[in-house]
């Protein structure tokens, strides 16, 4: 059984925003909007979105980490939001995982949103029905598009391609590889919710040099029979 | 949790309407076998006062929706969701109350409508706790306590109601009514005060930590992605400060719980207006108990709202 999901890397992650704001653009064109928004240019701005980009500060200064945290729908493999609606709204899609809202069935009693420990359906205030993440499910199963370009739209727009979107349910699908291979790990365990989407930890990346490297024979540092000093100043080795 | 005014009115004044069913059915079946006399009136006006209630309340739940006239839909999804059964459960109540009141005016049976309309009663109190008890993110309502206390308090106001109604129609029933509302009113406020223990006690099983998956004791969050606020802000904080909070605990103690219950043990024979007057403060009191029951309420959520930037 298919089970559509995003797949976040928190370590490459730079928090642009570049996926807020396409989520934003496709779901106020596509099919699933539109997102309206109140007062969009005044003191108080606000409105619906799909997609949040947080940010969180780990440890203390100066050993501080930014982690940029994006934030929708997870599409849980047992969704909390689906069993409470009372009208049938709001269900999961059986052929891909995807968790929907029928908005013409949708009351707007907020039940749902009270039922999803994540914070990710939000009351759209104009029109009344709740919304969340469709998976951009207008795009990925559009068959006059391109192949490449059947995926969520904050897949396509993330620069640094930070977000992976496959079934998890394949074991050889890039997602499942990604989880497996890089630590992927789904938020609120505790939950129970089992959710699809998955989050790839932040990696400490440095450059290792070993100093066998240095003094190695062909180490264009060699000049003449002399071994560059290993400690600093190496330059100063140059002086004849 | 933000405390929603059409909830609150509903689940009190409901509760009440099925609490008043109850003690005037209690009262029906005494009359049945001979133990007690009461005019039909009685009944009657009661049927009409549980139904004049739970109307208003109807009314009140309705401002809760978004679309109120896709209200029906909610009768689909009564295998899963106790949202769905207590709109089912409550105009069948309704009608069963509708028809008991028309029984007793027209001089007809009424007894086994009356059994009707308690079974329904019942089952809307657990129905309307469920709701609250289902939702397994926040603990504070996810215990059996929810349902329990929703039946109790209800109980308790309805005996209240119910014997501030006899002391005007049904004089020699009003000191009995007003003694079962005195144990109903301190076996509430026990129940819930000891839910108020349990829940200043809870530990929270969902932290930053697993909220975001990062395993550092320390993480503050710098931005929430807007800066305006959302829906997250809107709905799941209270955003009042503890003082206020504080207060209307307090509030929902005194006058909901400790003063009419005082009241009623120290007036051996309470009159009609003062019982009118203790249901009054009381259903005040209950109205701020169901206010510090959302804002008791935290939602795991609010772990990826504590900044705005």
């Amino acid at each position: 059984m298919t089970q559509l999901a995003l797949v976040i890397d928190l370590n490459v992650c730079v928090g642009c925003h570049a996926c807020v704001t396409s989520c934003k653009e496709w779901n106020s064109s596509g099919s699933a909007g539109p997102l309206l928004d109140w007062n969009a240019d005044g003191p108080d701005p606000t409105g619906t979105f799909f997609n949040r980009v947080q940010t969180f500060e780990v440890g203390e200064f100066p050993n501080t980490q930014t982690v940029h945290f994006p934030k929708s729908c997870l599409h849980c493999e047992d969704p909390p939001c689906v069993p409470v609606c009372p009208t049938g709204a709001s269900y999961k899609r059986a052929e891909d995982g995807i968790v929907l809202v029928d908005y013409d069935k949708c009351i707007g009693c907020k039940y749902c949103a009270w039922a999803c420990p994540y914070g990710v359906r939000e009351l759209d205030e104009k029109r009344q029905v709740m919304t969340k993440c469709t998976l951009c499910v207008d795009r990925i199963t559009d068959l006059t598009l391109p192949p490449a370009e059947r995926k969520p739209s904050c897949v396509m727009a993330c620069p640094t391609q930070a977000r992976l979107f496959g079934d998890v349910h394949d074991p050889e699908s890039e997602v499942s590889v990604a989880i497996r291979e890089r630590g992927g790990y789904p938020l609120m365990p505790e939950q129970g919710t089992q959710p699809a989407n998955h989050y790839l930890p932040r990696r400490r990346t440095e450059a290792h040099t070993d100093p066998v490297q240095v003094v190695r024979e062909h180490n264009p540092l060699r000049v003449d029979g002399r071994e560059p000093a290993l400690q600093p100043p190496l330059s100063a080795d140059w002086e004849h | 949790m933000h405390p929603p005014w059409s909830m609150i009115f509903f689940t009190t004044l409901a509760g009440a309407a099925q609490g008043l069913l109850l003690a005037l059915l209690g009262v029906d079946l005494a009359r049945s076998l001979g133990l007690v006399q009461t005019p039909e009136a009685l009944f009657l006006a009661g049927a009409v006062i549980t139904l004049a209630m739970c109307g208003v309340g109807l009314v009140a739940a309705s401002f809760h929706l978004g679309h109120p006239w896709r209200g029906w839909r909610a009768m689909a999804m009564w295998r899963t969701s106790w949202l769905s059964r207590e709109v089912i459960v409550l105009p069948a109540f309704m009608a069963a109350v509708a028809a008991w009141g028309l029984a007793h005016a027209l001089q007809a049976p009424a007894l086994l409508w009356g059994l009707l309309a308690g079974l329904l009663a019942l089952a809307l109190y657990i129905c309307t706790g469920m709701i609250y008890g289902a939702v397994k993110a926040i603990r504070e309502w996810a215990t059996p306590l929810t349902p329990i206390n929703y039946t109790l308090i209800g109980l308790a106001s309805g005996a209240l109601l119910a014997s501030a109604l006899a002391a005007f129609m049904a004089a020699p029933l009003a000191p009995g009514l007003a003694r079962l509302a005195l144990v109903a009113t301190l076996v509430a406020a026990l129940a819930r005060g000891y839910a108020y223990w349990r829940n200043q006690r809870l530990v929270p099983r969902t932290t930053l930590q697993t909220a975001i998956g990062v395993r550092h004791p320390r993480i503050v969050q710098k931005s929430q992605g807007a800066m305006g606020g959302s829906f997250n802000t809107r709905e799941f904080f209270h955003g009042r400060p503890a003082t206020l909070v504080t207060r209307v605990r307090w509030a929902a103690a005194l006058l909901g719980f400790v003063l009419p219950a005082a009241a009623l043990a120290a007036v051996a024979a309470p009159s009609g207006p003062l019982l009118a007057l203790l249901f009054a403060m009381h259903y005040a009191g209950l109205l701020a108990e169901r206010w510090s029951f959302f804002t008791e309420a935290n939602h795991p959520q609010n772990l990826y709202y504590r900044a705005i930037a």
